[in-house]
């Protein structure tokens, strides 16, 4: 399984849907995601990942699209 | 040891429903409710200040104590829509009471001002009894025209108080965990100039995770678990990140006090309004030894909880 598809694994389960936005789609101005999703899948990717997200890092642009979580992933790794 | 012996309220009477706001906005009022669980709030008269209506809270403090603001030491006075920059509302409040000559301090801190307020009185008040008041007119701010949709569904006026003594009452103060980090001070500001801007996704992303660590830290330090507390008495923020922090903490959301659908976000209000309305209703059957957290998360940010026991 690539990074992706594991990221696309954890926004499914954060927004409760299947859904498949495209790599550069937005997730929040597509309405896949509300702001009360975002710990989760922050959780979520701290343990797939196992990486740990600092507060510092916690901003709604790092985690955007499918494309930002992945840069995001692989600069912590 | 200090407790925390008394609280008072003030709400303005005007109501303003999701009906109401839905119509100047150019919404279903049913989204309001929605996002924020909020049915209506009270919005104060153009001529009230946040003075009028600390005072207000004040006395009822006072009255519910049974003593004259003469015989306090202290008064701490929180608020982020002060009208003037300076002097803030503070000793005009403890001079309308009656304990002018008495420190009054200021703490022009949105949301979490109560809090460490509260938290400050605490450790101060073997010199007296202080008295706390939370207090936003926070329709000054959104109560324009045009009005911002995001913003002007949330926020209500009010006012809540609480005396702080060391002579034995309701709660007992256990201790107190306060944070501030300036990193994300431009995601929740409001200028000299009265323009407010809300980064929403940024300040519920903190919060969520923020304010979840900082009551599980204080417990653990006191040996105590989320699930052994018997009422959260949390600043009204919204009823979502409410419900979020409870499911973070593994408790049921019912434990987290809630009056977020009547008068909306209140700020600094909203957490000594919330106790008050706990404390009257708790009256009934006080639980000596319950475990009770307060917890707030605002502009700066400044966020923290402070931990009390039922007496």
């Amino acid at each position: 399984m690539t990074d992706h598809d594991r990221i696309l694994k954890i926004i499914q389960q954060a927004a409760k849907k299947p859904v498949q936005p495209a790599g550069a789609e937005s997730l929040f101005d597509s309405g896949i995601l509300d702001s009360f999703a975002l710990p989760d899948m922050v959780s979520a990717l701290e343990q797939e990942f196992a990486i740990s997200v600092p507060d510092s890092d916690l901003t709604p642009r790092k985690f955007e699209s499918i494309d930002r979580i992945a840069a995001y992933i692989e600069s912590r790794r | 040891m200090s407790f925390l012996s008394f609280f008072g309220k003030y709400l303005p009477e005007r109501v303003v429903s999701n009906a109401e706001l839905a119509s100047r906005i150019g919404c279903e009022p049913g989204w309001i409710q929605e996002v924020s669980g909020i049915s209506e709030r009270r919005w104060a008269t153009p001529e009230q200040t946040v003075a009028d209506l600390a005072v207000a809270a004040g006395e009822d403090c006072l009255r519910n104590a049974g003593i004259p603001a003469s015989s306090l030491a202290m008064v701490f006075v929180a608020s982020g829509t002060a009208g003037r920059r300076f002097p803030g509302p503070a000793a005009e409040v403890a001079e309308r009471l009656g304990a002018a000559g008495k420190p009054a301090l200021d703490f022009p801190m949105a949301s979490a001002g109560s809090l460490f307020a509260l938290a400050l009185a605490a450790k101060l008040a073997a010199n007296g009894p202080i008295l706390v008041i939370g207090a936003e007119k926070m329709s000054s701010i959104v109560d324009k025209e045009p009005m911002e949709r995001e913003t002007a569904i949330l926020f209500g006026d009010g006012a809540g108080a609480v005396l702080v003594t060391s002579a034995p009452g309701q709660l007992q103060v256990v201790d107190s965990a306060l944070y501030s980090d300036g990193s994300f001070r431009d995601d929740l500001t409001l200028d000299a100039a009265g323009k407010f801007r809300m980064n929403g996704r940024s300040v519920i992303m903190q919060a969520s995770r923020k304010i979840p660590r900082a009551i599980s830290e204080l417990l653990e330090r006191n040996g105590s678990a989320a699930g052994e507390v018997a009422a959260f008495l949390m600043h009204q923020a919204n009823q979502n990140l409410i419900n979020k922090v409870a499911s973070t903490l593994a408790v049921p959301s019912e434990k987290f006090f809630s009056n977020i659908a009547r008068y909306g976000n209140t700020s600094s209000a909203s957490m000594l309004i919330a106790a008050a309305e706990w404390s009257a209703a708790a009256a009934a059957a006080p639980c000596a030894g319950n475990i009770l957290v307060f917890a707030a998360f605002g502009a700066g940010f400044h966020w923290g909880a402070l931990l009390a026991r039922a007496v």
